[in-house]
């Protein structure tokens, strides 16, 4: 079976990359990259380490242009006689794998969180009903597409650097004019986050907001909030998880101060483990969680924190 | 302007979730369906809004049975203008765009509007398809939307980050949170909404790419484990041991 996975890069590889590369490997088969965006020769050669045996990389195509991409990929797969198309589930996949589906003629499989099952057909594991099911799709066409969630395996080291080559897209004109773009430098992007510190009206107000950055900085992990916080304007739009925000499945998610409205767990219902911290023993949050700590947050977050410094200065 | 909205129905946010038929079939037992949240509060609304200040005609359009007639009269009591349903279950994203983009060719729109999503299948797929189908552009999960003369300006959703961007009409649009406010219908739109324009159309011939073979629910979550607040060493020493999440 011949494999090609796309990527958009930024300097480096982002971790959702490696992720869709090894889920590649896992299917079986000749795996070939098709990348856009800006890591050189080298960083893509290590994808190779993830099972890709080839690597072509188009640097004029922009990726805010789903048109363009979705020529490239069309391209590609014609170069390498691609039977499987693989994304990762973030904001370019939306755009484009739905494109590329009515172009190949190839049924998508969105948001897929397991390896296909090849054993009757071709099906693959997906979540709906915003996370409270999952359902089993199959493709009926020759050509699939699946689109990755992120954080569903873990990337996996199994060979050595690979070739990369130019690969001309033929991606025409852009349609999409980019005026501005804002990315706030630094922070680890909540959907690729394993670990992730999330609090909500409980913090009483954005000043309070120090206690929630300690643990989060102690742990390494990625702040979020809840819908309330962010539409009163004390968090940026982009840290909101829920059903209307975004929807995030780390290994750790630590709840405090947030109540878990049923449209607030629908963002979260993946996460592996959930903590959760709030006064209210009768919080409904407490069904969803793994382990809970009734108290109050200004007295909780700051022992939980002095205890992840302890713990790792004893590792 | 001539604006077209994809509505499609979705259960009621508080339904239980379960399945018939083997979990080959969702169970509608009691299940009350809404218009999905997407395609109402942000789709629709702003949709309504350009058509308020531009002028012109804006359209629903849904691919359901005669039973998604209730969530059809919900669309036009909020104030769209007329309505198309297709006659068909919507058996599958791209059979769902199909059909959407059959009328579309013949119908010239200048901005085809979708929900980022529906919160039943969550595929966030129908907006990009009808766009390849019509070989237009297409912005997903905007949060804005202006319009001014043939140019569209967008806020939009991208990694890590927000994006500006403009392009030209036609076009289409996914909508996610931030782009309107949600409308309740008054009792105005409600009796008028009886005696606007429904078209039923039949549906196209569509090769089945995808089937949903079964459905499941998650396995039930474990009792929670309740910490002593004072003893926060215990819980990182379970998220290390027990969890090893840390």
């Amino acid at each position: 079976m011949n494999i090609l996975v796309y990527i958009n890069t930024a300097s480096n590889l982002a971790k959702s990359a490696l992720e869709t590369v090894t889920y590649a490997s896992k299917i079986g088969g000749s795996v070939s990259v098709v990348a856009t965006g800006n890591a050189d020769d080298a960083t893509l050669a290590t994808l190779g380490e993830y099972g890709a045996q080839k690597v072509m990389v188009d640097r004029s195509a922009s990726a805010d242009d789903a048109q363009q991409v979705t020529r490239l990929v069309a391209k590609a797969t014609e170069a390498v006689n691609a039977d499987v198309v693989i994304f990762s589930h973030d904001l370019i996949a939306k755009a484009v794998a739905p494109r590329l589906s009515v172009r190949l003629k190839a049924g998508y499989i969105s948001g897929a969180v397991a390896v296909p099952d090849m054993s009757n057909g071709f099906s693959c594991k997906v979540n709906v009903f915003s996370g409270k099911a999952f359902a089993q799709v199959a493709v009926n066409s020759a050509k699939k597409i699946i689109s990755l969630l992120p954080n569903s395996i873990q990337p996996e080291k199994a060979g050595a650097a690979c070739a990369v080559e130019a690969f001309d897209g033929a991606v025409g004109a852009a349609a999409i004019k980019v005026v501005d773009t804002k990315k706030p430098e630094g922070e680890i992007p909540l959907p690729e986050a394993e670990l992730v510190v999330s609090a909500g009206r409980g913090m009483k107000g954005p000043e309070n907001w120090g206690i929630v950055e300690d643990l989060a900085k102690a742990l390494g992990a990625a702040t979020a909030c809840s819908r309330p916080v962010a539409d009163i304007g004390w968090r940026p739009h982009h840290e909101h998880v829920g059903q209307t925000g975004v929807a995030i499945r780390p290994n750790l998610y630590i709840a405090a101060g947030i109540s878990g409205a049923i449209q607030h767990l629908a963002g979260v219902n993946g996460s592996k483990v959930i903590v959760v911290i709030n006064t209210d023993a009768e919080a409904p949050f407490f069904k969803a969680a793994d382990y809970g700590v009734v108290g109050d947050v200004f007295d909780v977050l700051p022992k939980l924190t002095a205890a992840v410094k302890k713990f790792h200065a004893a590792q | 302007m001539k604006i077209l909205v994809c509505i499609s129905k979705s259960p009621d946010t508080t339904s239980k979730i379960a399945f018939t038929d083997g979990n080959k079939q969702f169970d509608e037992n009691g299940v009350q369906y809404i218009v999905n949240p997407y395609d109402e509060w942000y789709a629709l609304v702003r949709g309504l809004e350009l058509k308020e200040t531009l002028g012109g005609n804006l359209t629903i359009i849904t691919v359901g049975n005669a039973a998604d007639e209730a969530i059809i009269r919900k669309a036009l009591a909020i104030g769209a203008d007329d309505a198309v349903r297709v006659d068909a279950d919507a058996k599958d994203a791209y059979f769902t765009a199909m059909q959407v983009a059959e009328y579309a060719k013949a119908n010239a729109f200048d901005l085809i509007l979708t929900g980022k999503e529906t919160i039943n299948y969550n595929g966030s797929q129908v907006g990009g398809m009808i766009a390849e189908a019509l070989d237009l552009p297409f912005v997903s999960l905007a949060t804005k939307l202006d319009i001014t003369g043939t140019t569209a300006r967008m806020e939009r959703e991208i990694v890590g980050g927000v994006q500006i961007v403009e392009a030209n009409l036609p076009l289409v649009v996914s909508c996610a949170k931030g782009m309107a406010e949600q409308r309740i219908p008054n009792m105005r739109g409600i009796m008028a909404a009886r005696t606007k324009p429904l078209q039923v159309v039949p549906a196209t011939a569509v090769e089945d790419l995808t089937t949903y073979v079964e459905y499941g629910l998650p396995a039930a979550k474990s009792a929670v484990k309740m910490i002593d607040p004072n003893n926060m060493d215990e819980l990182v020493e379970l998220l290390h041991n027990e969890a090893k999440v840390i």
